[in-house]
């Protein structure tokens, strides 16, 4: 091995894919509009349709209610309600949008009150549209405080204390700090969002370096040169994890210049702070991340870069144009992309058999860095693992660039 | 100088089963001499070209270049040697000294020494127009040009030629063939693969007839001429490679 020679391969490869569109699209700038364009596009689109939606007065029907005015007439006088006529399709009406709920009140339901009994109302409504949601949302407040009332009156009827139906309160207080509580909220999306794009930014060098020089005659010409054929393949692969952790270091700087400006376009850090800890509102959307639990995943996603590298380096020689190269790596994007998805899924937690699955365990122990946890025995086992991976997938890449019938595949 | 003796390369194909694509060829190129290896497409001169440039490696037998084997010592061998095919192609993003100063460096020369043997190729193959200009702008003859430089770089001992005028035209294949001529001159040890009898008749010193991946008959024009009873170079050639077909 021959680190000048390794040197003078590799610093040709990056001048050479400083000017390719295609690897500078992957590695450079689809990484750094990603995080903008999720937040700002994305982002502020929901958050629009959102606060919209709750804007919109929903409208209701009242079913039935004739012998109960006073509930009827509270009801049409609030405003947190448009009511309606009720009509015998109004299931319908429901599912058309044109209704977004419909409160169907009991038979002698204030009677029934007075009497002591418990009558049930039934909210018709369409699970999960969300204008119906908000709708249901204020029936149920409606109801809820009317039940409260109804509570109250009893006790004040027979001289008892308020107390009496509610001995004691109890509140939330949270404890974690707000990057944490980022970290929980993004924790899945952030090693999502870097897998795929470690893995693209690897994708187009290692397609051009092999099979894009095995097409345009060049590969032959370089191996006329007395250099060795490891030096030849290490500088080339330096180039292809080069990509990869550009696209991974430019999404992560693109990240945190997002966050900084969308905290003060969406309300200012110390708004966007207490926002993630509240109820959420459109300040939510860009929460807080641990440091420390970023440079983790950093640190953690070199060695499966590594692999990626050496694995699209790999296929891609394998090639005899660039575009079979791109028939064999695209399909492989699924296969990076799934163990990823898996790790995003709720109720999945890291344990030792899990910890040797490449990627995925990359995808659960990013998670819990990014809120928090640190599992140092599995931390370990996954690096391992993945320092492991890597070295196969080199050494793999290196006997490939020794084979004839490879490198002369034709 | 090269030596080949008894150079076997068989590729193995899942269909077709071994194929012997150079069979036990064994030929000598002294230095200041062009050894011109002819054969139709598919005889077997790329392959055995490439075995002596170490791109392949030899199934059976050895060879000798500059000094150095082939099987054992290729990157020494590649340090002596200059090997310019159709199939060599240049790096189109970058400019044709970059690519020039890559290739001085790959072969260990240091930078003011690529400058000065840079200086001295611009100069007499009339480069200095186009030295700073992207190669994937170039034409064809500018193209040939930084090729040229390209294996030339290091000054090599021995020049492999694999077909470096197919598909030029005349005037850049005339320019080809000066080239060739002034290694000759300069004592380098040449090898030159073609089809084209007229380029064998005009540059050659010693000629190889090659079908099969079998050397069928070798000597200088007149040797041949002698042997086969005809002047012209493409009825010595069908004689040749007809009676290897019949037989």
């Amino acid at each position: 091995m021959n680190w000048h020679n390794i040197v003078t391969v590799y610093l040709k490869e990056l001048k050479d894919s400083l000017r390719d569109r295609r690897t500078l699209l992957s590695t450079i700038i689809i990484p750094t509009l990603v995080m903008p364009l999720l937040t700002f596009g994305v982002g502020k689109v929901a958050s629009t349709v959102i606060n919209k939606a709750r804007e919109e007065t929903p409208s209701i029907a009242i079913l039935g209610g004739e012998d109960s005015p006073a509930v009827v007439q509270q009801l049409r006088e609030s405003k947190k309600f448009h009511v309606v006529p009720a009509t015998a399709n109004f299931k319908q009406l429901i599912t058309d949008k044109q209704l977004r709920a419909a409160v169907q009140i009991p038979a002698g339901f204030e009677a029934g009150l007075k009497a002591g009994a418990a009558p049930a109302v039934t909210i018709y409504h369409y699970e999960g549209e969300l204008k119906s949601q908000f709708g249901v949302g204020e029936l149920e407040r409606f109801l809820r405080e009317l039940r409260d009332k109804t509570v109250a009156d009893r006790l004040a009827e027979r001289s008892l204390p308020t107390t009496l139906a509610k001995p004691f309160d109890f509140k939330r207080e949270n404890v974690a700090p707000p990057e944490k509580v980022g970290g929980n909220l993004i924790g899945g999306i952030v090693p999502y969002l870097i897998i795929i794009l470690c893995f693209s930014g690897a994708m187009y060098p290692a397609m051009d370096l092999t099979a894009g020089e095995k097409e345009r005659g060049t590969m032959e010409t370089l191996l006329c040169s007395p250099v060795a054929r490891v030096d030849i393949v290490l500088g080339k692969f330096l180039m292809v994890l080069t990509g990869s952790l550009s696209a991974m270091g430019f999404m992560l700087l693109s990240m945190s210049t997002t966050a900084f400006f969308a905290g003060s376009m969406f309300g200012g850090g110390a708004v966007r702070a207490q926002a993630v800890a509240n109820a959420p509102t459109s300040e939510s959307l860009i929460p807080m991340i641990d440091p420390i639990g970023l440079i983790g995943v950093v640190a953690m996603v070199v060695p499966v870069a590594v692999m990626f590298a050496a694995v699209a380096f790999t296929i891609a020689l394998f090639a005899k144009s660039y575009k079979e190269a791109q028939s064999y790596l695209a399909p492989l994007m699924i296969v990076v992309i799934l163990p990823a998805v898996i790790g995003m899924l709720p109720g999945i937690d890291l344990n030792a058999r899990l910890a040797l699955v490449p990627l995925l365990n990359l995808s659960l122990v990013c998670k819990e860095m990014l809120s928090g946890v640190w599992h140092w025995n599995y931390i370990a086992i996954i690096f391992g693992s993945s320092c492991f991976y890597a070295a196969i997938a080199l050494a793999l890449a290196v006997q490939m660039f020794k084979r004839e019938d490879v490198i002369f595949r034709t | 100088m090269i030596e080949a003796h008894h150079l076997t390369k068989i590729f193995r194909d899942k269909k077709r089963g071994e194929i012997f694509a150079a069979n036990d060829i064994t030929f000598r190129v002294q230095p200041g001499q062009i050894y011109g290896l002819l054969g139709a497409n598919g005889a077997g001169k790329t392959t055995t070209l490439r075995v002596l440039a170490t791109l392949l490696a030899p199934t059976r037998g050895t060879a000798t270049v500059a000094g150095f084997d082939v099987a054992c010592e290729a990157e020494k061998v590649r340090a002596n040697v200059g090997f310019l095919a159709a199939s060599t192609a240049l790096y189109g993003r970058l400019t044709a000294r970059e690519m020039i100063t890559y290739f001085g460096r790959l072969n260990g020369m240091t930078d003011p020494a690529i400058r000065a043997r840079l200086k001295q190729l611009s100069a007499e193959l009339d480069m200095s127009e186009f030295l700073d200009r992207r190669c994937d702008k170039f034409s064809t003859g500018m193209k040939q040009k930084t090729s040229i430089a390209r294996t030339l770089i290091h000054d090599p001992a021995v020049m492999i030629f694999d077909e470096p005028t197919l598909g030029l035209d005349v005037m850049t294949a005339r320019a080809i063939v000066r080239f060739v001529r002034d290694c000759r001159g300069r004592g380098k040890t040449v090898i030159y693969s073609t089809h084209v009898m007229s380029e064998v008749e005009k540059l050659c010193d010693v000629i190889g007839i090659i079908h099969g991946g079998k050397l069928l008959a070798e000597g200088s024009l007149a040797e041949l001429r002698q042997r086969f009873g005809e002047t012209d170079m493409e009825e010595i050639f069908v004689k040749i490679v007809g009676e290897e077909g019949a037989s």
